[in-house]
């Protein structure tokens, strides 16, 4: 269950300014019924002040849609156009008491249609996807709507930008779309990929890699619970190790010796086996 | 506030007559039934009468019943035993609308190299039986689908599958966590190899599980450790809960058809009142062949949490399929493979009943909910030139 506020408990159960405005100087309709929720924003301004007057909305979708949009029309009534635009996303949530983290697209949604409405009442013909590039297929979210809102919210990872567009939480396949665009924004590094192909490594090589491995992978780690590790041999994909110290005859010896291989299968060569040292 | 619950498919209230049973195992007689005193030993045979009151609901032998945590961990067990057994088949036949416990570890092993194939089902939510045919091959390692389905309560041919396979020599698992205690089930003549149960669907306590093994089917362990339950799964017996679990199957054997018919009865009244008051509204699933205690109601142009959250004002509890309760973004995937419209996916809320709902509970949800859909559809940009005047009879 999410935890909401009180006030988006007040807000969805008894929203304020409900409805359609009719014949409005303004009208903002965002969102569709397959993405599961949508706002059309109404809005009345007085042609003398150029004020907000009144505003209404009509809302498809889950409680904190409903309350958020409702937030929306009492945070831009008695303000002008540009006053209103100047309100982030983060300012109907913060007038709620806050949203949950999964439910920050609701306060997007709401900044949306207030753009939408304000450049209807502006007279700009909405023409949203000429010319740009769609990356979330499933929620219908576009390049520009991604670089704003990551912009706008300072969001860093993947999982906000779902959070706050639902973008990538559909089939997933714009993830590294969406990816590629955090790091651009950012000027993050990406994660070096691994070789595809395995090294082809000449034994030396082999024993060398295994040596460096061990000393400053795996003996660090042995050495913080007061164990420590020795390489007796390499012998082909045989590695050949005695545990040393508090790893003396420990019972956990096997799962040892199994992580040692893990970790060596993973850095050095995947058909490497580990054997502790015959006793005696 | 009185809770109105009608969420049964999620979880049940423990009976109280379980509750009662349970709680010596949980004060005074607390040892460990492997031990070699009589202390702990004196469990024994607590627990091999257990394996018989179980086996007695699905007509089991004891031995065929192993106790697990929960009937994800059947499921889990159930699908790894039988790659483990078959190391060079890696084909598995499922189904789209499973439970999590099977349709995402299938897709976790997709991602491990095994071959899914994911039957189809129509906007009845009826498994098709032309794919599942078309499926089978010689690289089958095992057929998992379940008996009925959580969220429409829509009932598979369990038992025509289970014949095509008996006849390849394919195993079966069958998830039938929503199915026992609601419908009779009869292993003698159901032809499955392995069959998952869940005990706080039937009136025990949650983290107790059971996984049926049919006499001579192969079976590899999925938890290893101690040699508990012949081996089949270790860890120290949940004496307190398998002895609840034990006494809820004598429960639902004892009360199964006059329990069937008055769940039916007010799921019907339920539902038929619900379809009268609110136009636009739809029933999903195949009404001819579903569980007694399930309805799952779209009404369109509403998203189903609003409806949820509004019904919680009343201590009313039910749930829904819709993406904004899922956790996810996505709407529930059984409602998208059964196809139903974008119109109504959203909307959809499941009702299941159990022995302890009652008439004026129902009459009440009859009272209050076409209001709510009522007044939802006048906040919705959505549908209203084609309702108006007639959003939803008061």
């Amino acid at each position: 269950m999410w935890e909401y506020t009180k006030k988006v408990k007040d807000f969805f159960l008894h929203p304020k300014n409900a409805g359609e405005i009719e014949n409005p100087d303004a009208v903002g309709e965002v969102g569709s019924l397959i993405c599961g929720d949508a706002l059309k924003l109404t809005l009345k301004i007085d042609k003398d002040t150029g004020r907000i007057v009144d505003a209404k909305f009509q809302t498809f979708g889950c409680a904190s849609a409903i309350a958020s949009s409702s937030a929306l029309t009492e945070l831009v009534k008695g303000k002008t156009p540009d006053e209103a635009l100047k309100l982030t996303n983060k300012d109907i949530a913060d007038f709620l008491g806050g949203l949950p983290e999964e439910k920050m697209h609701c306060s997007v949604m709401g900044k949306e249609a207030l753009e939408a409405a304000i450049a209807n009442y502006r007279g700009f013909v909405p023409v949203p996807e000429a010319g740009q590039r769609l990356v979330c297929k499933c929620f219908d979210v576009t390049e520009e709507k991604l670089r704003k809102v990551i912009k706008e919210n300072r969001l860093t990872t993947l999982e906000d930008v779902t959070n706050y567009t639902k973008a990538g939480g559909g089939c997933g396949t714009c993830i590294p779309d969406i990816e590629a665009i955090l790091r651009d924004i950012w000027a993050l590094k990406p994660v070096p990929l691994r070789p595809a192909e395995p090294r082809k490594l000449t034994n030396l090589q082999k024993i060398a890699l295994v040596q460096d491995v061990i000393e400053t992978e795996i003996r660090p780690r042995l050495q913080a619970d007061n164990g420590d590790i020795e390489l007796i041999d390499v012998d082909g994909a045989k590695v050949i190790v005695a545990l040393r110290a508090m790893c003396t005859g420990c019972p956990m010896g096997v799962v040892t010796i199994k992580g040692i291989e893990e970790k060596l299968r993973e850095l050095v060569s995947s058909d490497i086996t580990v054997e502790a040292e015959k006793e005696g | 506030m009185t809770t109105i619950y009608l969420d049964n498919n999620a979880t049940t209230a423990v009976a109280p007559e379980v509750l009662e049973a349970m709680l010596p195992y949980m004060s005074t007689l607390y040892g460990n039934a492997s031990s070699m005193h009589t202390f702990g030993g004196q469990l024994g045979p607590v627990l091999r009468a257990a394996h018989e009151k179980v086996a007695a609901l699905i007509g089991a032998e004891p031995g065929e019943i192993v106790f697990t945590s929960c009937g994800t961990e059947s499921d889990n067990t159930a699908i790894m035993s039988a790659l483990e057994i078959n190391p060079h088949k890696k084909h598995i036949i499922t189904a789209r609308v499973e439970h999590p416990a099977v349709y995402n570890f299938c897709k976790h092993l997709a991602r491990k190299g095994y071959r899914i194939t994911f039957l189809p089902v129509d906007n009845m939510g009826r498994l098709s039986m032309d794919a599942f045919y078309k499926a089978l091959d010689d690289d089958t390692a095992i057929v998992s689908i379940m008996y009925a389905n959580n969220e429409t309560g829509v009932i598979f041919p369990v038992e025509d599958i289970g014949t095509a396979l008996r006849e390849r020599g394919i195993l079966f698992h069958t998830d039938a966590v929503q199915a026992a205690g609601k419908i009779r089930i009869d292993v003698k003549t159901l032809p499955v190899d392995m069959m998952s149960l869940s005990g706080h669907k039937l009136h025990a306590p949650k983290g107790i599980g059971v996984l049926y093994i049919r006499k001579g089917t192969r079976f590899c362990p999925y938890i290893i450790g101690g040699h508990q339950e012949h081996g089949r799964r270790a860890g120290t017996e949940n004496v307190a809960s398998i002895v609840g679990l034990a006494r809820a199957c004598e429960l639902a054997m004892e009360n199964l058809e006059t329990e069937s018919r008055h769940v039916s009865r007010l799921r019907d009244k339920l539902e038929n009142s619900l379809l009268a008051k609110c136009p636009d509204a739809r029933v999903n699933g195949d009404v001819k062949q579903r569980l007694p205690n399930t309805t799952n109601i779209s009404f369109e142009y509403v998203e189903g949490e609003a409806i949820l959250l509004r019904l919680d004002e009343y201590g009313i509890c039910a749930s829904s399929g819709s993406a904004c309760t899922s956790g996810s973004l996505e709407p529930s995937h059984v409602l998208i493979a059964m196809g139903v419209p974008f119109t109504a996916l959203h909307g959809s809320i499941r009702f299941s009943l159990s022995r302890y709902s009652t008439e004026p509970e129902i009459e009440k949800v009859i009272e209050v909910l076409p209001p709510i859909i009522k007044e939802l559809r006048m906040l919705s940009p959505y549908g209203r030139e084609k309702l108006s005047g007639q959003l939803c009879k008061p």
